[in-house]
C-alpha cells in the first residue's frame, strides 16, 4: 500500500531542505521513546547532527504522545533545530496506531508536498470508543482514505501484528519500515547497527525490524480470496436428529437467496441452543414474515426476522452459559488465544454471579411466576443463593457442575425464563405484524429494535426498558412517512449511552413535534 | 526505586575535560551542577525535572566522593528551604521542582530566602510545564521572580547554552546576593544534544565542613527592622549588581546585524522556534545566521533597560516574543520605551495570541504578521503571494477519538474507582473532591469521579466546607504521594482538628507513581539511603484518626465497595479514612517480569495469569468497560452475521490483575470473564492430575456431542 502524491510548494530558505524532520505519534506505552533513541543514534553514527525532543509527561500513561527529531548533515555548522513539529513542515511522520495517523493528519503534520507517512493500520481503541453500549469504534476506512490524499508517500500496514508475531514490540517493526521507506539517507545495516548498539532485546528487535522492513516493501500478503464462498457448516449428530436437520435445512434451500445466509445462521444458532424441534419453531415464525415479503423490497423484513428471531429464541440463560463454557472447542480456543503450548497446564477460573432473575428463571414456569411477583421471595433468594461464584472449570468438580447445568436443555422449555421470553417475543412479533402489509418499513424497524436487548441481570433489564421505550414511542410516529427513520434514530440513540439519556432526548424531540401537530389540528 | 534506572547515565556524570556528553537537557544540567562545585542538591520530582532527581538518586557514590549532599525533599517548600544553607555559608546549592505548581508550594521559602539574600550561589531549577503535554494549570513562574526579586534565566534550548546558564546562574547569584531561578521548558528538559565537559569540582566548602564552623547574623533574619533593610537592599544594591553582571558578562545575546528597520526580541527559550520561523520565511539560514537584528534574552528577569533601549534605537518596529500571559516583559519594555519617549512600534501580543503555547505554527504566523505589517519588503515573493493553493485534506476531527492519559493496564487504582462508582450506583451521587496524582485520571471517562482538584495533598482540605456532614457524606481522594507531600497536615490534620464528618480514600500504590515511581515514606521497597516502610495507617493513628480501614488488595472489589459503603453509612461522625493499598502495576511488572522470565528459563514452576472473555457469552453491551477502561480490555468485531455490536476482548497485554472479573462479579454484569493461569514447568503429580482431568473432561464432552447436532465451520 504505497503511493505518491507529487506537487511541491516551494518557499523558505533553500538550505532548509537539508534538515530532515521526523515526528513520531504514538500511544503511551508503545515504545516511542525507544524508536526515537534508535533514530537518534543512527543519525549520529552516520555523521549527522541530530536533536530529539518529547513531551511525554503523564501522556506516557496510555495517552497520545509525540516525539520529534530533526537531523542535518555534519557539513552544516551548528544547525538550529526546532523543538516541535509544525503543520506542513514534517518530512517523515511515523504513526504507531491508525487513529494516531488520523490525529497527525488533523494536526497538519502530513502534507502531500513532503510527508512520507509510515503508519500501522492496527487499532488501539480509545476509551470513548469502547464505552458506547453499541458500536462506537471510529471508522478506519475514513482515516485510511485520508492518508491516501494527505501523504506524499505512504506505507500503511499492520506493524503491530508484524512485531507481535515475532515476539517483539511495534517500535522495532516501524524502525524497519522507516529503513525500507528510503526516507533517510542511510543503508539498512546502519539501522540494524543502531538496534545492536542499544543492547537490549536485540535479537527480537532485529526480527521485528526485518518483519517491518519486508512488510513495508511487499505490502500485506493477503490470503487468496475464496470466490464468495461463505463458510459452510458441516452438521453432525445422531441419526434421528440429523434427519430432522436435513428436513429443516431443506426448507431454507426453498427460501429466496437474500434470506438464506441469515436464515441458515439463525437456524444453526437455534438448534445449537436447544434442538431440532426448536429449529422448527424458528422456521415457522420466520416464514410468517417471509409470506408477507417481496423481492422488490430486497427481503429486508425477512432478513431482519431471520436475524432477530434467532437471537430472541437463543436467549442467554444459565443453561446456555454452562453449555458454552463446557464445550471442547472453547477449551481449544482458550489454549490458542492464551498461547498455551502443549505440555503446559492451564488453570481456568470462571467468574460467575447468577442474579435473582437468572435463578428464578430456572424454576418451573408457574412457580417462577409466583416467586418473581413476590418481593419477599426475591429478596430471600437473593440472600440465599446470589453470590459470586468462582468455578475452576479445568478441574473435574467445577467442570462437572457446569456440565450438569448445561445438560438441563431438556428442561429449558418448561422454565419460567422460557415462558417470559416467549411471551415477550410474541408481543414483539405481534407489534411488527400489525404494521403489515401497509407500513412495511415500520415492521422492519420494530424487528430491528431487538438489537437493544442484550446482557444479563441489570444490563438485560436496562435493555428491556429501552426496547419498551422505543416500541411505545413508535406509536407517536407510526403514521408519519418518516416514522421508520425516527425509529432508527431512536434505536441508535439508545445504543449511545448506558442511562438512555440520548434516547430520552430523541423521544422528547418526537413528543414536541407530535404535540405541535395536535395543536395545529385542534 | 524510580521507574527508570539511570545507572548508565551516572557514568556520563563522571566525564571530565576533553570528553563529550551526549544526552538529555535535564541530565546536562545535572552534570553542569557538579562541574560548578555545587555543595548540596535537593528537590521534588515531577515532569519535566524528575530525571534530575532520579539520576542523582542513582549517583550516590559519585556524590559522596565529591562531598555533595543530595536530599529527596518532602515537597517543594522543603526543597526551597534547603537553600537556607547558602544564606550564611559560601556554598553553592541547587534545588529543583516543576513550575509553576512547585514554585507555588515553595514560594514561602523563596520569599524568605530572597529577603535574607544569599552568600553562596543559590540556584532554583524549574521545569516549566507549559503547553502541549503539560499536566497542570497553564500559568507562568515569572511573577514569582518579580514579586520576590530573584533573577530568572531562560537560556536558549541547546545543551551548551543550558550548561553555561548553570555556571552563569551561580555567578550571578553570588554577584548580586540573590537567588537565581533557571527556567527550563518541558521540551528543553527532554531535548537531546551534546556539550564539551569540564572536570567535576568538589565544593570548596562542603556542608559537612560548614557544621564545624557554624555562622549566624541577625541582619539576615526576616524580622523588622531588618526586613525593611532587606527590601531597600534588593532595589538599591542587589538589583543594580545583577544588571551590571548581566551586561558585563553578556548573558543576553545579539544575533544578526546590529541595525535594521525592524528587530526582534525573544526569550532564550523561544530562540529555536523563532529561528525556525525566520528560516521558513527565508530570513535565516540553517545555522541561525539571520538578516534581522535579534536580541535573545537569556535573562528573563531583570530586564536591563540600557541594553533594550540601545537595541530599539533607530528601528521602526520591534517584535517581542514572549509566551504565556500576562505579558510581563512586554509591559516592562513598553514602560521603558514610553518613558524614553521612543517612537518605535512595539509589537507582541496582537501579532501573537494572548494565551497558549507558541507552537511552530503560531510563531511562523506571528512573525510573518509582524513583517507584513512593518517590513513587507523583507519577505520573499512566494510568501507574500503564494502561487499554489493549499491542498484539500479531508477533515478527520470528528472521526479521530480524543486520547487523554488514563490508568495503565492492571492499575490497582482502577478497582478502587470501580468500587466507588458501584457504591454511587447504590447510594447516589456524592460530592467528591480529587487530588493530584495518577488517581486524578478517575475524573475522566469511564469513571468520571471527582469534580475538582485544589492542589497536591489538598483533596480532603478541598472538601472542608462540607465537613459538617449532610444527607450524603462528602468523599475526597488523596494519593500516597500527596499524603506525604503535605496531605498529612493540610488535609488529615485538618480533618481531625475540625471533627470532619467526611470520607477520605487514600490511594496507596507504594510510590510517587505519576512522577516516575520514586519512593515515598510508605513505600514497601528497601531503600539503602532513605527511610521507607512507614505505614500510612500508623501516621493516621498518630494524628488522631479513629476510624481507619486498611485494605491490602484493592482488586477485591466486593470488599472495597463494602468498605466504602460502611464509611458512607456508619453512625460514627468523625473523619473516616480508607487506605487502599496495592502496588503500582507499572513498577510491579518492571520489577517482577525479569524475575519471572528467569524462573521459567531455570525450570521452576511459575503461574502466569491472564484474563479472557467468552465471545459467545459476551453480548456486546460493554458495561464491563464502563467500569474499567483497562487498555487491554478492548473490542472485537465477530465474523457472525447475527451479531451487530463488537464484543469485549482481552488482548495479550493483560497482566492478569483480575479487575475485570471482580467487577463483572461485584456488579453482577455477566458470566463472560474467566482467568487462565498458564502453569510453566508443572510438577509431575500436577501434570498427571491435569492429564487425568482433561481425559475425563473430553469423555464427557464427547458424550454430549454424540447426542446433539453440532456444527463445524469450514471454508469451501
Amino acid at each position: 500500500m504505497a503511493g505518491t502524491n507529487s506537487d511541491t510548494i516551494g518557499k523558505a530558505h533553500p538550505d532548509l531542505e537539508q534538515i530532515i524532520k521526523i515526528a513520531i505519534m504514538a500511544v503511551g506505552g508503545q515504545g516511542g521513546g525507544v524508536l526515537t533513541n534508535w533514530i537518534e543514534s543512527l543519525a549520529r553514527t552516520e555523521g549527522y547532527h541530530c536533536q530529539a525532543t518529547s513531551v511525554a509527561g503523564v501522556a506516557q500513561r496510555t495517552g497520545a504522545t509525540i516525539y520529534y527529531i530533526e537531523m542535518a548533515p555534519a557539513s552544516i555548522p551548528t544547525p538550529v533545530f526546532a523543538l516541535a513539529p509544525s503543520a506542513g513542515d514534517v518530512d517523515v511522520l511515523i504513526a504507531a496506531e491508525l487513529a494516531e495517523a488520523g490525529r497527525a493528519i488533523t494536526r497538519g503534520f502530513v502534507t502531500p508536498d513532503r510527508t512520507t507517512l509510515i503508519g500501522s493500520t492496527h487499532r488501539s481503541l480509545a476509551v470513548s470508543e469502547k464505552t458506547v453500549p453499541g458500536n462506537g469504534v471510529a471508522p478506519s476506512e475514513e482515516i485510511l482514505a485520508a492518508t491516501e490524499i494527505a501523504a506524499r508517500t505512504r506505507i500503511m500496514a499492520d506493524m503491530e501484528a508484524a512485531a507481535v508475531s515475532v515476539g517483539s514490540v511495534i517500535s522495532a517493526s516501524l524502525f524497519g519500515a522507516l529503513a525500507a521507506s528510503g526516507a533517510l539517507p542511510f543503508p539498512r545495516e546502519a539501522f540494524e547497527k543502531a538496534i545492536k548498539g542499544s543492547g537490549k532485546g536485540v535479537d527480537s528487535s532485529l526480527r521485528a525490524f526485518a518483519a517491518g522492513h519486508d512488510l513495508a516493501l511487499n505490502g500485506e500478503i493477503r490470503e487468496p480470496e475464496t470466490p464468495s464462498a461463505p463458510a459452510v457448516s458441516n452438521a453432525a449428530g445422531p441419526e434421528g436428529a440429523m434427519r430432522a436437520w436435513s428436513t429443516l435445512s431443506a426448507r431454507i434451500g426453498d427460501m429466496p437467496e437474500p434470506v438464506r445466509e441469515l436464515a441458515l445462521a439463525g437456524l444453526r444458532k437455534v438448534v445449537d441452543f436447544q434442538d431440532t424441534d426448536y429449529g422448527l419453531v424458528y422456521l415457522n415464525r420466520l416464514e410468517e414474515f417471509l409470506a408477507c415479503d417481496h423481492a422488490s423490497r430486497e427481503f429486508r423484513l425477512s432478513r431482519a426476522a431471520a436475524k432477530y428471531i434467532a437471537n430472541a429464541l437463543a436467549y442467554d440463560d444459565v443453561i446456555r452459559v454452562a453449555d458454552l463454557k463446557t464445550r471442547a472447542d472453547r477449551f481449544d480456543r482458550i489454549r490458542d488465544e492464551m498461547r498455551v503450548a502443549d505440555g503446559y497446564s492451564m488453570r481456568i477460573t470462571e467468574y460467575l454471579h447468577p442474579g435473582v432473575d437468572e435463578l428464578i428463571g430456572m424454576l418451573p414456569a408457574k412457580m417462577g411466576n409466583r416467586l418473581d411477583k413476590s418481593e419477599t421471595w426475591r429478596k430471600r433468594i437473593d440472600r440465599w443463593f446470589s453470590k459470586g461464584r468462582r468455578i475452576r472449570s479445568d478441574r473435574l468438580f467445577g467442570f462437572f457442575t457446569l456440565y450438569c447445568l448445561g445438560g438441563l436443555r431438556g428442561w429449558r422449555r418448561r422454565t419460567f425464563r422460557h415462558s417470559v421470553e416467549m411471551a415477550h417475543m410474541d408481543r414483539w412479533l405481534g407489534t411488527a405484524r400489525e404494521y403489515l402489509p401497509d407500513r412495511y418499513d415500520m415492521a422492519v424497524e420494530v424487528l430491528n429494535c431487538r438489537r437493544l436487548i442484550k446482557g444479563y441481570s441489570d444490563t438485560h433489564a436496562r435493555g428491556q426498558t429501552k426496547f419498551d421505550r422505543v416500541l411505545s414511542a413508535a406509536r407517536l410516529v407510526d403514521q408519519r412517512t418518516d416514522g421508520p427513520q425516527w425509529m432508527a434514530r431512536m434505536r441508535e440513540a439508545a445504543l449511545k449511552d448506558e442511562d438512555g439519556k440520548a434516547l430520552e432526548g430523541a423521544i422528547r424531540t418526537i413528543e414536541t413535534f407530535t404535540e405541535e401537530r395536535q395543536l395545529e389540528t385542534a | 526505586m524510580a521507574e527508570r534506572s539511570f545507572k548508565a547515565e551516572v557514568e556520563h556524570l563522571r566525564k571530565g575535560k576533553g570528553e563529550t556528553f551526549t544526552g538529555e537537557g535535564i541530565l546536562a544540567i545535572t552534570k553542569a551542577l557538579l562541574e560548578n562545585g555545587v555543595g548540596y542538591v535537593g528537590g521534588y520530582q515531577g515532569a519535566p525535572v524528575s530525571h534530575l532527581m532520579d539520576v542523582l538518586a542513582d549517583a550516590q557514590d559519585l556524590l559522596s566522593e565529591l562531598g555533595v549532599r543530595f536530599a529527596a525533599s518532602a515537597n517543594e517548600g522543603a526543597a526551597a528551604a534547603m537553600l537556607g544553607a547558602s544564606v550564611h555559608y559560601p556554598i553553592r546549592g541547587a534545588v529543583t521542582f516543576k513550575g509553576p505548581v512547585g514554585v507555588n508550594v515553595a514560594s514561602d521559602a523563596l520569599a524568605n530566602l530572597s529577603s535574607a539574600g544569599v552568600t553562596g550561589g543559590a540556584l532554583i531549577i524549574v521545569g516549566e510545564d507549559y503547553g502541549e503535554g503539560s499536566s497542570i494549570m497553564q500559568e507562568r513562574s515569572y511573577g514569582f521572580a518579580m514579586k520576590s526579586q530573584f533573577w530568572l534565566l531562560d537560556p536558549r534550548p541547546n545543551l551548551p547554552s543550558i550548561v553555561k546558564a548553570v555556571g552563569d546562574g551561580f555567578a550571578l547569584s553570588e554577584a548580586s546576593n540573590s537567588a537565581v531561578m533557571l527556567m527550563v521548558r518541558i521540551r528543553s528538559c527532554h531535548v537531546t544534544g551534546n556539550f564539551e565537559c569540564s572536570d567535576n569540582q568538589p565544593p570548596p566548602l562542603s556542608v559537612r565542613d560548614a557544621l564545624s564552623d557554624p555562622r549566624s547574623d541577625f541582619n539576615r533574619v526576616v524580622l523588622p527592622p531588618m526586613s525593611y533593610v532587606h527590601e531597600r537592599d534588593k532595589v538599591e544594591n542587589r538589583w543594580p549588581a545583577a544588571e551590571a553582571f548581566i551586561l558585563e558578562n553578556r548573558l543576553n545575546e545579539q544575533f544578526g546585524p546590529k541595525d535594521g528597520k525592524v528587530g526582534i526580541v525573544c526569550l532564550g527559550g523561544m530562540y529555536n522556534g523563532t529561528i525556525r520561523a525566520l528560516q521558513r520565511l527565508g530570513l535565516s539560514d540553517i545555522s541561525g545566521n539571520t538578516s534581522i537584528p535579534l536580541k535573545v534574552l537569556n535573562v528573563a528577569y531583570p530586564l536591563v533597560q540600557s541594553e533594550l533601549l540601545e537595541f530599539c534605537e533607530g528601528k521602526d518596529a520591534v517584535l517581542l516574543i514572549e509566551e504565556g500571559q500576562p505579558e510581563f516583559i512586554e509591559q516592562q519594555l513598553g514602560a521603558m520605551l514610553f518613558k524614553a519617549r521612543s517612537p518605535i512600534h512595539l509589537e507582541g501580543k496582537g501579532c501573537f495570541p494572548k494565551a497558549g503555547e507558541y507552537t511552530g505554527q503560531v510563531l511562523f504566523d506571528g512573525v510573518e504578521a509582524f513583517f507584513r505589517k512593518h517590513a513587507p519588503d523583507l519577505l520573499p515573493g512566494q510568501i507574500l503571494a503564494p502561487n499554489q493553493p493549499k491542498p484539500e485534506i479531508p477533515d478527520l476531527t470528528s472521526t479521530v477519538p480524543i486520547r487523554p492519559p488514563g490508568f495503565c493496564t492492571g492499575c490497582p487504582e482502577r478497582p478502587i474507582f470501580a468500587s466507588l462508582k458501584l457504591a454511587e450506583k447504590e447510594l447516589g451521587k456524592h460530592q467528591i473532591a480529587a487530588d493530584i496524582g495518577c488517581h486524578l485520571f478517575a475524573a475522566l471517562p469511564p469513571f468520571e469521579i471527582g469534580g475538582s482538584t485544589m492542589g497536591f495533598g489538598l483533596g480532603p482540605a478541598g472538601n472542608a466546607a462540607f465537613d459538617a456532614g449532610g444527607e450524603r457524606r462528602a468523599i475526597s481522594i488523596l494519593g500516597d504521594g500527596g499524603f506525604w507531600h503535605n496531605g498529612l497536615s493540610s488535609s488529615i490534620g485538618n480533618l481531625v482538628f475540625n471533627r470532619s464528618d467526611t470520607v477520605t480514600v487514600i490511594v496507596d500504590n507504594y510510590y510517587s507513581a505519576a512522577t516516575g515511581g520514586q519512593d515515598v515514606m510508605s513505600s514497601r521497597a528497601k531503600n539503602p539511603t532513605k527511610s521507607t516502610n512507614n505505614p500510612i495507617s500508623k501516621a493516621l493513628e498518630g494524628v488522631g484518626v479513629k476510624w481507619i480501614r486498611q485494605i491490602d488488595r484493592t482488586y477485591d472489589v466486593p470488599r472495597m465497595r463494602e468498605t466504602i459503603r460502611e464509611a458512607l453509612t456508619t453512625d460514627y461522625d468523625g473523619p473516616k479514612v480508607i487506605v487502599a493499598s496495592s502496588e503500582c502495576m507499572l513498577n510491579k511488572q518492571r520489577r517482577e517480569k525479569p524475575l519471572r522470565t528467569a524462573a521459567i528459563r531455570e525450570g521452576r514452576r511459575v503461574e502466569v495469569p491472564r484474563f479472557g472473555v467468552d465471545q459467545d457469552i459476551c453480548t456486546g453491551d460493554h458495561a464491563c468497560i464502563r467500569l474499567s477502561g483497562c487498555p487491554s480490555l478492548s473490542l472485537k468485531q465477530l465474523d457472525d452475521p447475527l451479531r451487530d455490536d463488537p464484543v469485549a476482548h482481552i488482548d495479550q497485554t493483560c497482566v492478569g490483575c483480575g479487575n475485570c472479573g471482580e467487577v463483572a462479579d461485584a456488579a453482577i454484569l455477566c458470566p463472560s470473564f474467566y482467568e487462565v493461569r498458564t502453569v510453566h514447568n508443572p510438577g509431575k503429580v500436577e501434570s498427571f492430575l491435569s492429564t487425568l482431568a482433561t481425559r475425563l473432561r473430553t469423555a464427557l464432552q464427547n458424550r454430549r456431542k454424540a447426542r446433539r447436532v453440532t456444527f463445524s465451520m469450514e471454508r469451501m
